[in-house]
């Protein structure tokens, strides 16, 4: 009961700075409402048992690229400049495509027998999740010997070594490119 | 068992082979099968001599020997082919099939030769005539430039037009038929730098055309009816499947004779004749003499079936052909070129053959034809040697006066002996005097005309006598030619008259033999009274034989009869001395120092106004028309405007609104992208 | 457990930023925006892993690497758009104009 109550909690605050992260006219004041509502969300992680993630959530998403971000909006001096916000005619339709967007995902979780949350249930023709993922366990949280970093370490350099590899040369590509990118001269 | 199948075999073979011998029979043998011939050699002819004149036109020789050459062959072939149906007269007609042409859904045309014994009169006419004819064009067109180009022309004529009377079905026919007009507008046209001489050509042309349109529904209306457009079938069937009297036969027959009224010059499609003597003489002669212009006559005469299971247009076609005769003969009065009193008179004796297939006279109307043809292309030749030697003449003294005005000719009996006894013969033959061909021709169509009107027709009393009166002016004209070209005092000129000279014998010898057969030319149908057999009535009986069952013809005889030649024969003579008095009473001008004419003569000279009339009627208001609504309206603006450029203006604007989108800002881009994501998941989920 | 609310949230947040893409002009806060829709993806696969596998966690690990990769470069890219015509406004930035 508590947990859903904190759940909900967490979930408001995290809408709210959302929205105010949108229609905020201060670039600085979206981006630290965005920090706000990515705090939220690492918290709904840990209550979801993905500690790992949570932790990274915080350090990497709201620790590094949001500080880029406001590194970026304070280099650009973009202070009170006049509003960027579109017009009443972008707004109501913004308002139509996200009602169309969650009508469209709640009808589909009308439609589904059981909901969406029970597609995640029994997936056709996969028989357990210990099938799915192989080597994989559901994530019931932090295991003996291994801790919570363990069970993630685990799949991530056995099963998704390749990806993992791929990975860190797109970030190589990702840094020399915006090193180029924002070179004043080439 | 071994003898019973092969009994039952027989059995199976025995009707087969019955079959084939039946259709073996059909199949001509002899020189029947090689008819064909007479329509390849003049269209070797043609491409030899076109080659010719596109690559050596001065080989004069080579077109000649070529050009008569093969007129002679096809000429032979004929009389082969006539030889061989004398000695077996077919009671069906001989069908040489070359090729199949157009099988289309269930109807299979066939391009085939119809080989019976009228369209072996043809032949013989066209073969015959045009080998003397094209004789004659090498001494005539000797000094011209484009001798060449003229034989490669003729000799593609005759070639169409013995596709034309070979043809054994109307589709074949009319390749002919167009064929035939397509090459008299090019020998019409064939001085073309003139631009008078290309008008009359297109004139020409034009004025068939209209003619042809009435053929062509008449084809539509037949294979509706019939499904056939075999002349044979047509033949069998149509008694069978059509009503006589009724109004498709009518109808029928009414559009088939709009086409003879076009290609035979009948009242009112005529007046391309006249224009139609800017052509070479030799042209003139046969082309609209002798055989184009009979093609109408011929035509009616193949689908006579249909004429006579049609009495209401039997009796146009007859009331065609007199009136014709009457109002042509009035014009030819008063004409003072030579070629269009030639010209008028050939109109006035193709209203006489309408008259006599109209009648059902079937046989005396192609009597006419093959007699008209010997002394009217024996008339036009004579003109032909007459202007040759003014034109000579002229040209020596380098006057610009008109060598085919009569009024500058005269006394020419001195000079050309031998041209001016043969136009004499021939004028003799054209009024109908006894012994000579004509007489024989006429007078049988005349009798016809009148045993109908006795028969219970009283309209042909009216045909009768119209023709009759055309018989007295037929003979008044021609002789007022022969007088005003031959006889008294010659008003050429002094400077000219030592350049008068008698034709070479290359053209005078075609004469002669012309000349022979306008005066025995009687012969081919003599009648009972004289001691006759109607020769070519019972050569031509098992064609048209079907045809008169249902338009019987009734000659008169005993007294009729008689009082009837007598007639004609006064009229005739009448006519030659009226014509030979009026003419020489008072001294002739020559046509430099005549007056205008006066009064009703100059309505007779203007061809009552025929061409003008038309020209304001039809002429101007299609010309008006034409540009203005059909040019300005529907091809600048409709198509030009509308269609083609608006389709342009139109892709134009679609692109237009296209580029609209291309805005180069990113940020509607992006709208555009979550619209198009939005959409997707919408039609994925369903 | 919290499954459905978790899609719920996800779904919600999801929206905001399609919203937020759609209304605002300034190309930084855009981006923003966007960082807002990836983080509504990562919580479905959190959520969706408590069941499935740990498959999920992975993933969100991948995301976010590629995410802070994209913030890289895309920032870079505005700050040299910035560089030629002193803006970051959309409105300025037409350049591909048909």
């Amino acid at each position: 009961m508590t947990t859903e109550l904190v759940f909900y909690i967490l979930a408001a605050v995290a809408v709210l700075s959302a929205l105010g992260c949108i229609v905020q006219r201060n670039p600085v004041a979206s981006a630290l409402l965005l920090v706000n509502a990515m705090f939220a969300l690492a918290a709904i992680y840990v209550l979801l048992n993905a500690q790992f993630i949570a932790a990274i959530q915080v350090l990497v998403y709201a620790g590094a690229v949001m500080v880029l971000f406001l590194f970026v909006i304070m280099l650009l001096n973009l202070g009170r400049t006049a509003s960027d916000l579109r017009g009443m005619p972008s707004w109501i339709l913004a308002g139509l495509v996200a009602a169309a967007l969650i009508g469209e995902l709640y009808l589909l979780h009308q439609v589904t027998p059981g909901g969406l949350g029970a597609l995640a249930g029994a997936p056709a023709g996969v028989a357990t999740p210990g099938e799915t993922f192989p080597g994989m366990t559901a994530s019931t949280g932090p295991s003996r010997g291994s801790g919570v970093v363990g069970v993630i370490a685990e799949p991530l350099f056995r099963t998704y070594l390749v990806p993992f590899e791929i990975t860190s040369v797109l970030l190589l590509a990702a840094a020399v490119g915006a090193v180029v990118l924002a070179k004043r001269k080439l | 068992m071994i003898t019973s199948m092969l009994q039952g075999l027989l059995a199976q073979a025995e009707p087969a082979a019955r079959a084939a011998g039946t259709a073996a029979q059909n199949a001509p043998t002899g020189a029947v099968a090689w008819v064909w011939l007479t329509l390849a050699l003049p269209l070797l002819g043609f491409l030899i001599n076109g080659a010719l004149a596109l690559t050596r036109p001065q080989a004069k020789t080579a077109v000649s020997v070529v050009g008569v050459g093969v007129l002679a062959g096809a000429f032979a072939v004929a009389v082969a082919v006539f030889a061989q149906l004398r000695g077996e007269p077919p009671e069906a007609p001989l069908i040489l099939e070359l090729w199949r042409w157009m099988p289309v859904g269930s109807m299979d045309i066939k391009m085939a030769l119809q080989v019976d014994q009228l369209s072996v009169v043809m032949l013989l006419v066209v073969t015959g005539v045009g080998s003397l004819i094209h004789l004659f064009s090498v001494g005539y067109m000797r000094a011209d430039a484009g001798y060449a180009r003229y034989f490669a022309y003729l000799n593609l004529f005759v070639a169409f037009m013995l596709l034309l009377v070979l043809g054994s079905s109307l589709p074949v026919l009319f390749v002919g038929w167009e064929g035939v007009g397509l090459c008299s507008y090019l020998l019409i046209g064939f001085w073309y730098a003139e631009k008078a001489n290309a008008d009359a050509g297109k004139k020409a042309f034009i004025v068939n055309r209209i003619g042809d349109f009435g053929v062509i529904i008449a084809m539509c209306i037949i294979w509706w009816n019939l499904r056939t457009l075999d002349f044979a079938v047509i033949a069998d069937r149509a008694p069978l499947r059509l009503e006589a009297g009724s109004v498709a036969v009518t109808v029928i027959t009414l559009f088939l004779f709009l086409g003879c009224v076009g290609k035979s010059a009948q009242i009112p499609l005529y007046t391309w004749l006249p224009d139609a003597m800017a052509g070479p003489t030799p042209v003139s002669a046969l082309i609209h003499a002798a055989t184009m212009v009979t093609a109408g006559v011929y035509l009616v005469a193949r689908t006579g079936i249909l004429f006579s299971l049609a009495p209401f247009s039997s009796a146009v076609v007859a009331g065609v052909g007199a009136l014709t005769a009457l109002f042509a003969a009035t014009i030819g009065l008063r004409q003072y070129d030579i070629k269009r009193v030639l010209a008028y008179s050939t109109i006035s004796q193709l209203g006489y053959m309408f008259l006599a297939v109209g009648t059902g006279a079937y046989v005396a109307g192609v009597f006419h034809l093959v007699t008209h043809a010997f002394f009217k292309a024996l008339l036009f030749l004579g003109s032909g040697s007459v202007i040759h030697a003014m034109h000579h003449a002229y040209h020596a003294t380098h006057s610009h006066a008109d060598p085919q005005d009569m009024r500058n000719m005269g006394g020419l009996r001195r000079a050309m002996p031998w041209t001016f006894t043969l136009m004499l013969i021939a004028t003799l033959a054209i009024a109908g005097i006894f012994p000579f061909s004509g007489f024989f021709s006429k007078d049988e169509i005349l009798a016809a005309a009148f045993g109908r009107a006795m028969g219970g027709h009283p309209i042909w009393y009216a045909y009768y006598a119209a023709a009759a009166v055309a018989a007295l002016l037929t003979a008044f004209y021609m002789m007022r030619l022969v007088a005003m070209t031959f006889l008294g005092e010659n008003r050429t000129g002094a400077a000219e008259q030592g350049h008068l000279h008698e034709a070479p014998w290359i053209m005078t010898g075609p004469l002669v033999a012309l000349g022979v057969l306008s005066v025995a030319g009687g012969i081919l149908n003599l009648p009972s009274f004289v001691g006759g057999h109607h020769a070519m009535a019972t050569w031509l009986e098992p064609v048209v034989a079907a045809a008169n069952r249902f338009m019987p013809l009734e000659m008169p005889h005993g007294a009729t009869e008689w009082g009837l030649i007598g007639g004609a024969t006064a009229l005739a003579v009448l006519g030659l001395l009226l014509g030979l008095r009026v003419t020489q009473a008072s001294p002739i001008p020559t046509a430099s120092a005549a007056e205008p004419e006066r009064g009703f003569a100059r309505v007779l000279y203007r061809k009552y106004y025929v061409d003008e009339i038309y020209d304001a009627l039809l002429v101007r208001p299609l010309v008006a028309i034409s540009r203005v609504v059909l040019w300005k309206g529907v091809d600048q603006g409709l198509v030009d405007g509308a269609a083609v450029n608006g389709s342009a203006a139109v892709t134009r604007g679609i692109g237009w609104i296209g580029s609209r989108l291309q805005t180069g800002q990113v940020g509607l881009y992006v709208v555009l992208f979550i619209l198009g994501a939005v959409w997707v998941l919408r039609a994925v989920t369903g | 457990m919290l499954l459905g609310p978790s899609l719920l949230l996800s779904a919600v947040l999801f929206s905001i930023g399609v919203a937020g893409v759609l209304i605002r002009r300034n190309a930084i806060v855009l981006f923003m925006c966007i960082e807002i829709m990836l983080n509504a993806v990562n919580l479905t696969f959190v959520a969706l892993s408590q069941t499935l596998g740990l498959g999920g966690q992975v993933m969100v690990f991948f995301v976010m690497t590629v995410a802070a990769a994209e913030a890289a470069v895309g920032l870079a890219i505005i700050l040299a758009i910035f560089r030629h015509t002193k803006s970051v406004d959309l409105k300025h930035i037409n350049l591909l104009q048909g």
